[in-house]
């Protein structure tokens, strides 16, 4: 029985994508044969099981990247966001340099924090992706952390909380769902600033310079087999943090299900 | 501990209350309110929109502080008798926290006074028990009705067996057949509990249907109207039917239309 309704859910998804996959390649086939700046999927995944050596390394290499610059921009845009709830000063202190901050074009500083780490060096790529991931997480975080009903604070105060424990049972988890939406923005802005910050430097052996070579060479097929390797990584990232979601938060999936009375 | 018990459960001597002082947007929301809760007693305040009974409320709580005046509950300041945790509380919204089962909304407030996991638990049983929701411990507030919150929140107020309950409208979210039966049950634990209860409505029926004196306040800014004394005995399913209880509502209602303090 939960099989097949799990069937149901994911089924619309996957019957639209694969009747895409397969119009996309019997056009490429019937109208356009020969065509090779957008070849069919069919030859994209053959690409990618045939260089799957040196698209793993990259995959690695820009995973690193990501889950770096991730992690780091989290744990800043959370505790600015605890700060932020807590102390006022803090709050007009660091806001509006947030948002200033957020107002920068990150990824066109690429080329600028490759000269402060060196060309090759990934710091200068953590650096930007840690940067765009930690707007969206603060701004939400922050909100979660505030936006708490004024009766839910009174009640804590009744019974004698003091501030750290209304945070603790309160402030905390009503932050959750925001943090976690957040979280879902930044995973999939992660992976693609990864990789227009590889564009300009870093690393060698990682997407970004495999996507460029391979363009660079008109070899277009491969090309696509490594951005296929990107929203791989992407999708895999999403994954992760709804898993997260569901076990921080079991109280969410048990809504669904009411009782009348 | 005899001194705390012959002390009225609340006294407020000649308060006001004024927000935003000094600003544009100043309002006087009570003003020279003087009154006095006796111990175990049942008073509901009643008045239109706007009138400050949740201010006033809130005041005997000790979760805002007078700008003038004094408020001492039992015997202590508001601000103490909170720290002491000498009352439970519960709002028009149930304001239970979504993230923790039933079992665990209950037992919050024992957990942050310190009692052990197993007295917590037991606790939390008792007033399952009392609220009449033993099988829904394990459920999340959410996957219950509105009414079952409600039962949930009294649940939770009086889980430390305070000698005051104040409610801030609670059954005003609820249809009027849950809401009368809330009534009943509510009047059934004040019986069990012998807790002293400071009601906020702006229902005459239900303030003459559960209280022993309905508080008339007046429109902003809120002043006592009248007191009036409803003794009507013990409330059953009749007593919504009889004569007496139609004179009482009737006399509330002429009292919060009273035309003098109306500006």
């Amino acid at each position: 029985m939960r099989f097949w309704e799990r069937l149901g859910r994911i089924s619309p998804p996957l019957v639209v994508g694969l009747g895409g996959l397969l119009l996309w390649e019997l056009v490429l086939r019937v109208v356009q044969p020969g065509g090779f700046v957008l070849p069919p999927p069919s030859e994209i995944l053959f690409s990618a099981v045939e260089n799957r050596e040196v698209i793993w390394t990259a995959v690695l290499s820009t995973g690193w990247i990501v889950i770096t610059g991730l992690i780091s921009g989290v744990v800043i845009g959370v505790l600015l966001s605890v700060a932020v709830s807590w102390y006022r000063l803090a709050d007009e202190a660091i806001t509006p340099l947030a948002v200033a901050i957020s107002a920068i074009p990150i990824i066109a500083l690429a080329p600028i924090f490759n000269a402060w780490f060196g060309l090759l060096s990934p710091r200068s790529n953590q650096l930007v992706v840690m940067l765009l991931v930690f707007f969206p997480v603060f701004i939400n975080t922050t909100r979660g952390l505030t936006d708490v009903p004024l009766d839910q604070i009174d009640l804590m105060r009744s019974y004698g909380a003091s501030r750290w424990e209304i945070t603790k049972e309160v402030r905390v988890p009503n932050a959750m769902p925001f943090f976690f939406s957040a979280l879902r923005i930044a995973a999939s802005l992660a992976v693609i600033a990864a990789i227009v910050a590889e564009y300009f430097g870093g690393r060698q052996d990682a997407l970004g310079p495999l996507i460029i070579q391979n363009a660079g060479l008109a070899r277009y097929t491969d090309a696509w087999a490594a951005v296929l390797a990107g929203s791989a990584i992407g999708i895999g990232l999403y994954a992760i943090v709804r898993a997260l979601e569901r076990f921080a938060m079991p109280w969410r999936a048990a809504v669904n299900q009411g009782i009348e009375g | 501990m005899t001194a705390t018990r012959v002390a009225p459960a609340v006294e407020m001597v000649l308060v006001s209350k004024v927000f935003n002082r000094g600003k544009p947007n100043e309002v006087l929301a009570l003003d020279d309110i003087s009154l006095s809760v006796g111990q175990r007693e049942f008073i509901t305040l009643i008045g239109p929109s706007g009138c400050g009974k949740s201010t006033l409320l809130r005041l005997m709580a000790g979760l805002l502080d007078p700008t003038v005046g004094e408020v001492t509950v039992n015997g202590k300041t508001a601000n103490q008798a909170r720290a002491d945790r000498e009352y439970g509380i519960a709002f028009q919204t149930a304001g239970l926290f979504d993230w923790r089962s039933v079992q665990q909304n209950i037992e919050l407030p024992l957990q942050l006074m310190g009692w052990s996991k197993r007295d917590r638990r037991q606790r939390a049983r008792e007033m399952l028990t009392l609220v009449k929701l033993e099988e829904f411990g394990g459920h999340y507030p959410r996957e219950l009705s509105g009414g079952m919150q409600q039962r949930v929140a009294i649940a939770r107020a009086l889980s430390f067996q305070p000698s005051i309950l104040f409610m801030d409208e609670p059954f005003g979210a609820l249809d009027e057949m849950t809401r009368e039966h809330m009534q009943t049950e509510l009047l059934r634990i004040w019986d069990e509990t012998h807790t002293t209860v400071v009601f906020v409505t702006h229902s005459i029926p239900e303030a003459v249907f559960l209280s022993e004196r309905v508080v008339v306040m007046s429109p902003r800014p809120g002043r006592l109207f009248a007191e009036l004394p409803v003794d009507l005995g013990a409330r059953d399913f009749d007593t919504r039917e009889s004569p007496e209880f139609f004179e009482r509502v009737t006399a509330v209602r002429e009292a919060l239309r009273r035309p003098d303090g109306v500006e």
